[in-house]
């Protein structure tokens, strides 16, 4: 369990890290937070020849309000949006699901850019970005690339990111006023990755709910958009009824898979009682005001 | 409560905390020695082939590369360990019918690998970066062999047979019984049999095992450091394997992080690091890493027991027939003592008048299965104790009054259960109380009534409760012996040494305490040696919940005869005959005249060989004496465990609302200490119970590679835990205590299961397996078309 050989760079400013992985491309990787990197490195699966440690780059850590949402640097700590107040108000789902990734020490230390490049399929951020709609931009040499969720994620482990282009920084959009988030997951112990989770956010209008966004995360390949789900409760309310054939059009809606820790069909029923929750508590929230 | 005039009995905080604490305890790992080079193995990554050839060309020419040896190039050289390292007494040999023919591991696998894991060459380089890198590129020639991956298919005729000398996958059967179990059976009035299957998962330490070797070419001799539990055994192997007196080979166990049983026999790799260590003239480390650990150190459990179980209208137990196979994996090093301990323990704390029990073990190409904390009695409660359920359940009773039904009572102890223990001698279950270990287990949840109450009234709001028990007994304090080392020192320190291995126990501050109240010294005159075998020079190791039973005997024994020699010197000193004598506060005094008293540093000097002694005349110099306590047999600890447990419809979670134990281990030296010993087993199997399990997929890949599969509970998924302590004298050895070392970890799992089940009584499920997976739990609710009440998830 020890990585083989690579160079290391450890460069201070965006440029250079862009600079550096235009010339070795995919022979280099960057490194975040480590927290998924580095057991892959140790494990032997990855062999990069190159790591390019972009931690000291004080301009990749950063969250910002921007056009009534908030943009966030792709080496924001985990444990930093989880306490930040810009994001409490401006995107309440991401601090929501932060609170659920991993343990203390382990957010103290991820980025959401490396979650998010990392993509792996149980992680929370993925989904929210997801169901928000966010955009990541992305830098190389041949300049700045906006890519939207819903293109981002292509596979299991596998985004839209080239092997030159560095993940700066994810813009979310303005929360509508009336809006209620919940991000409601199960995992087998505390801090694991979630055998199932969903993302929620519902915008309540009188009681029509004019706006209302669904993702799951280990229900599939990667983040999955729960879009028959959200129109069935933008169509009928935020009846019970209307919930509950929600949460049975999310379990139809996902392609989970099984592995050690559950099978593919309790993933999937697990995924409508996930929906359920996170559409009541979102609910709940966005009629009492309180997010 | 007892009074406590001594040291004996006070919680006293450990001595080994303040360098453990400051992150000062020295492990294997943190031994560096100057040249010292480091090793990996080249493991197998299928779980059966035959071995045609091994290439290491490309490895040799890796930078660093230092050596490479395969196990054709060690066959004949570093020979196997004995198959079954530990030997079994005539006592029990008479009484039991049994055949154990158990093969031993190569040191290197030489002909076929038998478990993905199992190492089949060893690279050496100058760090442990550049040992795996020129592992990797190790070429192994196999010839894949079909897999034999679960016993079913290894006792089917045609299977594969993973060791022709045995000829057979079965390495072992044993059975034994008392009274007439199948007529009885016949004749019982209601007659249960169930698959009982306590599933495979490992003891898991925070400390993998690691060793380091330093060969001395002037005094041709070993110094070799590994993280285990019998530094002794290790010392016998490698001294008989390298062909050297054990004299010169010494073995030491520093600061060790767990062990639970994992470490508690002889790997190939205590033997080979050695081997290279004096092959190569350099010192030499291994740290095995947590992947190796879960594929290479040993497993455990991994159990069917076909129990049934026959019982009169009133829930009496009239007959408990058993037939049990255990998965052994490739080897079983000491697995027939898991098979033995399972049928002593089967019948637990209950009178029942008729047994027959059979335990067979067959080889899988699997890891190896070996004790882990508990060995063969979890497995036996699991089934005992859920039969019990299953039994009341089945004529209308409570299982918590069935069990106080068949109870052996108070009254009746000593009693003898007519069956021999694993040390060959008659099992007597010396004190204790049974019955008062349950009602106080079951008050302390708020009383049975109570609960059945509340059981009902969740019941009809759609919340699902359940209350569980396990109880058992527990043989503890096992012989064959254990050393101990007692030695005046110059300062007037009381030097102590044992056998025993401490590996986070606390040994260092229990044995103090026993060694302080027999010298009458402060605590602080006692220097404890553990785990190291030039201090003692035989020594059995820390398994089996025996150290402070037998080591803490042996110090009681040897430390009698040195104060013999003590007081007899001082009555000489103090003109004053010796029945006037008494050590108290680091002296020998006169009774009853403060004054008169000679310190016990004066008493050594007075002592010493040659000129001007004060030796009384013909007495030989020296203050020290080594004592091998020999325990007449084991003395029995036991335990009710109780758990209320709540599951949630829609996911299946299970939350255990509240565990507790009310545990007997006699006196407890350190009731703090007895308290986390408790504490640590509990978790443990709560997490058998729940989240810890090793897999393997249909064509004998283990699926289990990091501890982000392998699911350790953590303190964030501990539940609220109360531990009683019915501290019930022993009568069988000097102090009064029984062993506690694996008790926790024993009947979790049946509480567990039972609590689920109680749970899903209104659909009638049970729960005959480990883990309780909540994927099942919840397809019950499915199946009944039952979910969670809104609000509620
Ligand atoms: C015990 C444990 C439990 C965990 N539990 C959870 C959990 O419950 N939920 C969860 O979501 N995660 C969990 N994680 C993962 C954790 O959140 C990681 O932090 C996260 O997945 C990766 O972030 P990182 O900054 O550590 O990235 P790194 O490990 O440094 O990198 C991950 C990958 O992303 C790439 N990368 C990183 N940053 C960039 C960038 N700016 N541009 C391009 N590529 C980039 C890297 O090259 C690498 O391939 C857990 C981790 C551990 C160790």
């Amino acid at each position: 369990m020890k990585p083989p050989q690579f160079d290391y760079h450890a460069p201070g400013s965006i440029e250079e890290a862009v600079t550096l992985l235009g010339s070795y491309g995919g022979d280099a990787k960057v490194l975040a937070g480590g927290q998924s990197l580095i057991p892959v490195l140790n494990f032997r699966l990855a062999r990069p020849g190159v790591l390019i440690d972009i931690n000291r780059i004080g301009a990749l850590s950063f969250i910002r309000e921007a056009d009534g949402g908030v943009a966030i640097g792709a080496t924001t700590r985990q444990r930093m949006i989880e306490g930040s107040d810009i994001v409490g108000r401006r995107a309440p789902l991401l601090a929501d699901a932060t609170r659920l990734i991993g343990h203390l020490p382990i957010r103290t230390r991820g980025t959401i850019g490396g979650s998010l490049s990392h993509a792996d399929p149980a992680a929370e951020d993925p989904a929210v970005v997801t169901a928000l709609d966010a955009t990541m931009v992305a830098l190389s040499k041949r300049g700045e690339r906006r890519v939207p969720a819903s293109g981002f994620f292509r596979s299991l482990l596998t985004t839209a990111l080239e092997p030159d282009e560095l993940l700066v920084r994810i813009e979310f959009p303005p929360t509508p006023a009336g809006t209620g988030t919940a991000f409601v997951e199960i995992s087998r112990r505390h801090g694991d990755f979630a055998l199932a989770g969903v993302a929620a956010q519902v915008t309540l209008a009188g009681d029509r709910a004019s706006e209302v966004r669904l993702a799951a995360c280990g229900a599939g390949p990667g983040p999955i958009r729960l879009a028959a789900a959200e129109k069935i409760v933008r169509d009928g309310g935020a009846s019970a009824a209307s919930i509950e054939a929600a949460a049975a059009a999310a379990a139809a809606g996902v392609e989970p898979t099984s592995d050690v820790h559950a099978s593919a069909a309790y993933r999937r029923d697990l995924v409508r009682a996930m929906t359920r929750r996170a559409l009541e508590r979102a609910v709940a929230r966005a009629a009492g005001g309180t997010r | 409560m007892r009074e406590i005039t001594g040291y004996v009995g006070k919680p006293l905080l450990r001595r080994e905390d303040r360098r453990l604490l400051h992150g000062e305890g020295q492990f294997v790992g943190d031994i560096v020695l100057p040249k010292m080079v480091h090793c990996a193995f080249v493991r197998s990554q299928v779980p059966h082939a035959r071995i045609k050839g091994v290439d290491f060309a490309a490895a040799r020419r890796a930078p660093g590369f230092v050596t490479a040896l395969s196990g054709r190039d060690i066959r004949n050289v570093v020979t196997p360990i004995a198959g079954m390292q530990v030997s079994i007494p005539k006592g029990w040999r008479d009484r039991f019918h049994y055949h154990i023919d158990v093969p031993a591991q190569q040191i290197l696998a030489d002909d076929k690998v038998n478990y993905v894991g199992e190492a089949y060459a060893v690279v050496v380089a100058e760090d442990r970066y550049k040992a795996e890198d020129a592992a990797e590129l190790v070429e192994p020639d196999f010839e894949v062999l079909e897999p034999v991956v679960d016993v079913d298919r290894a006792l089917k005729p045609g299977s594969p047979v993973l060791h022709a000398e045995v000829g057979s996958n079965v390495i072992s059967v044993m059975s034994t019984k008392k009274g007439d179990g199948a007529a009885a059976l016949a004749r019982a009035k209601h007659r249960i049999k169930r698959r009982y299957y306590h599933h495979r998962y490992a003891a898991m330490p925070m400390e993998c095992r690691a060793v380091v070797a330093d060969y001395d070419i002037r005094t041709d001799s070993l110094t070799v450091w590994s993280s285990t539990q019998v530094v002794h055994w290790i010392r016998k192997e490698i001294g008989s394997i390298l062909g050297m007196p054990e004299e010169r080979v010494r073995v030491i166990a520093p600061d060790v992080g767990g062990g639970f049983g994992g470490k508690g026999h002889v790997y190939p790799e205590d033997v080979l690091v050695p081997y290279l260590a004096r092959t190569l003239r350099r010192p030499i480390k291994y740290v095995e890493d947590r992947f190796e650990h879960l594929v290479n150190s040993a497993h455990a459990r991994d159990n069917f027991h076909d129990l049934e179980i026959g019982f009169d209208d009133d829930g009496k137990i009239v007959c408990i027939v058993d037939d049990f196979v255990i998965d052994s994996g490739a080897y079983s090093p000491v697995g027939a003592t898991c098979a033995a301990n399972s049928i002593a323990h089967l019948l637990g704390p209950y009178d029942i008048q008729n047994y027959e029990a059979k335990g067979t073990l067959v080889a899988t190409n699997k890891t190896s299965n070996a004790p882990y904390r508990g060995a063969g009695r979890p497995e036996a409660a699991f089934a005992m104790e859920r039969a019990i359920d299953i039994a009341a359940n089945s004529i209308g009773l409570d299982p918590i009054l069935m069990r106080l039904r068949n109870m052996v009572p108070p009254e009746r102890l000593p009693f003898s259960v007519g069956l021999p223990y694993r040390d060959g001698v008659p099992i007597t279950y010396d004190s204790g109380d049974y019955p008062q270990a349950l009602r106080r287990a079951v008050e302390e949840l708020g009383g049975l009534e109570n609960f059945r109450r509340r059981q009902a009234e969740g019941l009809a709001a759609g919340r699902y409760l359940g209350i569980g028990v396990g109880c058992y007994v527990e043989g503890t304090g096992v012989g064959p012996f254990e050393g101990a080392s007692v030695r005046l020192d110059p300062s007037g320190k009381i030097m102590v040494a044992v056998g025993a291995n401490n590996h986070g126990q606390g040994h260092e501050t229990v044995f103090a305490q026993v060694a302080a109240d027999v010298w009458n010294v402060p605590i602080d005159q006692v220097v404890v040696t553990t785990a190291d075998t030039a201090a003692v020079p035989m020594g059995y190791g820390t398994i089996a919940s025996r150290s402070t039973v037998t080591a803490g005997s042996a110090v009681v024994h040897a430390s009698a005869k040195v104060k013999d020699k003590v007081l007899a010197i001082a009555a000489n000193m103090l003109e004053t005959p010796t029945a006037d004598l008494e050590f108290r506060d680091g002296a020998v005094g006169v009774k009853g005249v403060p004054d008169l008293k000679v310190t016990l540093k004066e008493i050594w000097w007075a002592s010493r060989p040659g000129w001007d002694h004060k030796r009384p005349p013909d007495m030989e110099a020296g203050l020290e004496a080594n004592h091998y306590y020999e325990p007449p047999t084991v003395t029995w600890s036991y335990a009710t465990n109780a758990a209320i447990v709540e599951l949630d419809p829609d996911t299946g979670r299970v939350t255990v609302e509240k565990f507790v134990a009310v545990h007997d281990a006699g006196i407890l030296v350190n009731p703090l200490l007895a308290d986390g010993q408790v504490r640590g087993g509990l978790v443990q199997g709560i997490g058998a119970a729940l989240y810890e399990e090793i897999a393997y997929d249909e064509n004998g890949q283990i699926l289990m590679g990091t501890l982000a599969d392998y699911l350790l509970p953590t303190a964030d998924d501990t539940p609220p835990i109360t531990v009683i302590h019915q501290e019930i004298p022993s009568p069988s050895n000097p102090l009064g205590v029984k062993g506690l070392g694996e008790g926790g970890a024993i009947a979790p799992p049946c509480a567990i299961t039972n609590a689920v089940s109680d749970a899903l009584r209104p659909f009638k499920a049970e729960f005959n397996a480990t883990p309780v997976r909540w994927e099942q739990v919840r397809k019950v609710f499915a199946e009944a078309g039952v979910s969670t009440p809104r609000g509620r998830g």
